[in-house]
Order: C-alpha cells, then structure tokens, then sequence
C-alpha cells in the first residue's frame, strides 16, 4: 500500500494561488482602480472649488478644510470618505466571493477532492481577504498623497493636538492608519467569509455584508441605542484619527483593536463550525 | 492488502424525508473498469460524493484503496483522480491556469514537475493546442476534456468519472473510451458512472446498477449478460404463424412483429426450433440466438428504462 508513502509538504504554493487569482481577476482590479480614483476626483474637486472649502460638520476627524494648505490631507480626507462606503464594499466583494464563489463556479468541489482539507483552504481564503483589507486602504492612501503632492504640495503638517510634525513623520504616521483600517477591515472579512460559507451565491453574501456595514454606521447614528454602540463594527473604525495626535496616545487604539479581534475569533469560529462538516453539493 | 478499491457497507443518504442513496454495498475490485449505471436521479452522483468525502453518509460507511474515509481522505485522495457532476473551473484563467492552481492546492504535488505534469495531462486529452485559451471560452467539449486533464495530474491508483462523456462529439468519446483503456492497462481502477451502454459494454469488466438509490446488481459484466437468458429470433413473413410453432416448443415470453417473432429460449435446443419452424412450412427467412441487449437487462432491472427516478 503506498498511501504511507504520500508526503504533505509545507508549501505557500496554495497561498501564492489565491492571491495571484484575486490579483489577476479583472473585477478587482476595476475595483481598486475605483479606490484609487476617489482622492484624485476629491482633490482636484478641491481644486477648481471655491478657496473657502465645504464647512467643517465638527464630527470626527474632518480633514477637508486643510487639504489646500497641505497635499497630505488628501489622502486623510479620502479614507475618510471611502470608509464608510467604498472600502467595506471593496472588501465585501473579496469576502462574498470567498467560499460562496468555488462553490458557484463548481471549482469548490475540485478543491476538496485535490484534497484540500476544508481548515487549510477556509485559512488560505481569509489570508487573501486579509491581504485585500490592507492593500486596499493602502491604494487609497498612495493615491491620495501623491495627487495631494502634486496638486498641494507638501511641508509640515498640523496635528490635531495642534503642534506641528515632519512630513515624513506624517506619512509614517499614514501608513499607521492604513494598518489600523486593515485590521478593522479585517474584522469586517472574518464576517464576510462566514456569510461565503452559507450560501453558493457570492452576491448575496457581498450584499449582505455591505447592507451590515451600512446598518451598522446608521445604528451608530442613533443616540437612542447608546447601549448598542460599543458592539457595533463600524463603532471603533474612525478611531483612525488618534494617530494625527501628538504625541499619540498609546490606549487611543486599543478598543478599536480589540473589538476587531473578538469580532475575527468569533465569525472565524463560526465559519468553520459551519464549513468544516457541511455537505458541498455544488 | 485488500482486492476492493472501492468498498462501502451499507452507504446511505437521506435528505430530508427523502432517501437519495439507500444502503449501497459498492465493492469495486482493484483493476477494474466499473461501469456504475442508473437512470437520472437513482441516485449515482450522491453516492460519488459521498465516496469522495464531498457529503457525509447519514449511515454506513467505506473504505478507499484500503483505507477508511472520511478519516484517511488527506492520505487517500491523492491517489484518487475525480470528474464529478461536470467540470468547474474559473471562468476567466486559462485552461493551464486552472490546472496551475489545482495542482497548487495539492499538498503532495512536487512543484518542480508541475509544468511537466500538466502538458502531459493537457495533451493526454488533446487540449495542448487551447491550454492559454480563457476557460470562458471552451465548448462544453474543452471543458470536459479540462476536467479529466485534472484528474490525471498525478498518477492515480483509481479513477472516479462521473460522465465523462458528456457532451463530448463521437470523436472525443471515442478518445476517452481509449483513454479509460489505457488507464486501466497502466494499473488504474476506474469507476465509471454513465446512462451510455455502449461506452460500458466496450470498456467495462464488471457493472453495477442503481435504481431509485439501491444497488440492484452488481457483478462482473459478462456474469451479468450470461444470467440473462437467451432469446431465439426468427425472421419470417409468418410471425403468427411462427410464434405459434415456439409457443409449442415450450418457449417463453413470445413476442411478435411485422416481420419476426421471438422467445426466450430456456432449455430448448436452437436446432430443434429450425426444425420444427420447417417441418411446419413456416418460411424462415433468418434465424438468431441472442443474448438479450445491456440495454434490455438494464431496461429489465430499473423497469422504467431511462425515466428519471422520483
């Protein structure tokens, strides 16, 4: 019997997969292209606007107002805009496709008979939704700065402690916030690959997902179920703007974090209790 | 060293109140092609997911290649090639890409002699020539030449082919015909689940049959034709008058049409019906023995031939 003979190697060939097949899908691309347009759509709005800029609402870190004294605020303003949106969705299209994708394509039932073992293939689908949770903050915050640079200039940049840092020590601090939404995007995924796992039609779930975010912003909204906020995903995700004070505070980001983790352990947990025994009839 | 690639004990499936696979006892020898008949819906495509670990049995249980799943299945289905229910593969990679990634997926696959391994797969089945096209772009006939590529990355010990056929033109199925040959010649077991009997009674050594998810037979094929009893034929422009002489004979369950008539043999001598069909001036115009048609034995055990089972 040469069933003793089969060795498993360690190998990231599966991981290399995935994420090149995310890459090379046209839809993505189509979509961080759409991220990426934003702050340039934003800053040269900006640009041919009124000298005065839109009000400042005084409700959460709002960025707008500097933006023509300083081209770094691009790039703040525009993740701002596109959180409460366009970012989720992006990673809800990523997300929705996980499992619910193989499994509409009839790809799923190949995998499994390769074999991939479901936690092995369940661990690989949220590496590559993580891998998108970051790069996509990451292409907004690229294309804001540079846009920004080039239709603002740079120079130092206004805390909002109200002192002054470097603007390298600003980007720095950009690149921060970028991982911080990365893992609240994160969060935002380990949902997604849940919801993937419960059906075989990836829209669904995508929509679903985005209607949660959505949901989840309006409740925040409401001063009537203060008791519900601090559970809410989207709670702790505009905390982003604690790493513009000076000096940062060190607990500014902890909740935020935290909330993040327990809301990845959970609907991790869920989509595996889910996925690990189901019958795949697709 | 168990002789059974294959072996279930009492594999059941139910799906709510229904019972999709009802206590299958597959036993699939080792070297075998194994013809896995049944009109739609009896029940075949559960029973393969289930042997590949795809659904779990609401009872029952089976071995693969001597080794017990769904506990082995990451040491087992290396050494198993599958095409289940058609193929699937992302539409918008190309055929070498899809082969890429699952070759990729497998744990046991050598990275060094995956480019090798799929060219000889991909011209295994003649798709060399299209292997950069868009898999969107494929006939149905690519598609599943793709698919059995797939199952031939790896050298496999048993094959499972869930129609391979399908939607292959007259060509293409006779190439997978000579292919699950020479698989089989290379060593491999195939199991084959299929509606066409032509392809079983060319390439199959043993046969099982389902019906309304029970195996209602199983056995070697030419055990399966040789219990079923042969019929005389007579072709003649007197078949009443001919189906009268058999029917004296002692022969059983005549029948007659314009220009023949015929009945099951049973322990009555050929010889002895030319005779007597002469002595008795009917005009004989051929006279054959046959063994009664797959198709007929099959029509025979599922009853309603090719009707889709509720």
């Amino acid at each position: 019997m040469s069933q003793a003979d089969v060795r498993r190697r360690v190998s990231s060939r599966f991981l290399t997969s995935e994420l090149r097949l995310i890459a090379v899908r046209r839809r993505n691309q189509v979509g961080l292209a759409a991220l990426a347009a934003v702050p340039v759509v934003l800053a040269v709005a900006m640009k041919v606007a009124s000298p005065e800029g839109p009000p400042d609402r005084g409700d959460g870190p709002n960025f707008f107002s500097q933006i023509l004294g300083n081209g770094f605020f691009v790039a703040l303003a525009a993740l701002g805009v596109e959180l409460t949106l366009f970012l989720p969705i992006a990673v809800s299209m990523l997300a929705g496709d996980a499992v619910a994708g193989e499994a509409n394509q009839g790809t799923l039932r190949y995998l499994l008979t390769v074999p991939v073992g479901r936690t092995r293939l369940l661990a690989v689908k949220y590496a590559g939704i993580v891998m998108g949770a970051f790069v996509a903050p990451l292409t907004v915050a690229v294309s804001g700065l540079v846009v920004g640079l080039l239709l603002f200039g740079g120079g130092d940049v206004t805390t909002l402690s109200g002192t002054q840092i470097g603007f390298g020590t600003a980007v720095l601090r950009l690149l921060l916030i970028c991982l911080y939404l990365g893992v609240c995007l994160s969060a935002l995924g380990a949902i997604g690959l849940f919801l993937s796992t419960l059906t075989e039609q990836p829209m669904g779930a995508t929509i679903a997902l985005a209607m949660l975010t959505v949901t989840s912003w309006i409740l925040g909204q409401i001063p009537q179920l203060d008791w519900l906020h601090p559970y809410l995903l989207t709670r702790h995700w505009t905390d982003f703007g604690e790493l513009l004070r000076d000096p940062v505070s060190p607990g500014g980001l902890t909740p935020g974090l935290l909330s993040a983790g327990a809301y990845i352990v959970v609907f991790l947990s869920a989509a595996w209790a889910r996925f690990a025994g189901r019958d795949v009839t697709s | 060293m168990t002789d059974l690639a294959v072996a279930s004990q009492g594999l059941t499936k139910r799906f709510g109140s229904q019972v999709a696979v009802d206590a299958v006892d597959l036993a699939v020898p080792r070297g075998a092609v194994y013809g896995f008949l049944g009109p739609n819906g009896s029940g075949k495509t559960t029973t393969i997911r289930m042997l590949l670990g795809l659904i779990s049995p609401t009872a029952g249980g089976h071995d693969l290649l001597g080794a017990a799943m769904p506990d082995h299945a990451a040491d087992v289905l290396p050494h198993v090639g599958a095409l289940v229910e058609g193929p699937g593969f992302h539409p918008y990679l190309s055929g070498r890409d899809n082969l890429r990634r699952l070759d990729a997926a497998d744990r046991t696959a050598e990275a060094r002699t995956s480019g090798a391994r799929i060219d000889a797969a991909l011209d295994r089945v003649g798709l060399s020539a299209a292997a950069g096209k868009r898999y969107r772009l494929y006939s149905l006939g690519m598609k599943q030449r793709l698919a059995i590529a797939a199952a031939l990355l790896q050298p496999r010990q048993l094959l499972v082919l869930d129609e391979p056929t399908n939607g292959l033109d007259p060509q293409g199925t006779r190439e997978v015909r000579t292919l699950v040959g020479q698989l089989a010649a290379e060593g491999a077991t195939v199991l084959l689940s299929t509606h066409l009997l032509a392809e079983v009674e060319q390439v199959c050594t043993h046969v099982g049959v389902m019906h309304r998810g029970r195996l209602v037979a199983q056995e070697p094929l030419a055990q399966l034709r040789s219990d079923a009893a042969p019929r005389a034929r007579v072709l003649t422009d007197q078949p009443a008058e001919a189906a009268r002489v058999l029917r004296t004979l002692g022969l059983t369950e005549i029948a007659e049409s314009a220009s023949e008539a015929s009945g099951q043999l049973g322990a009555v001598a050929p010889e002895k019906v030319v005779a007597s069909l002469v002595h008795d001036g009917v005009a004989v115009r051929g006279f054959a023995v046959e063994a009664p048609s797959l198709e007929d034995v099959f029509v025979r055990l599922t009853g309603r031939g090719f009707d889709v089972s509720g």
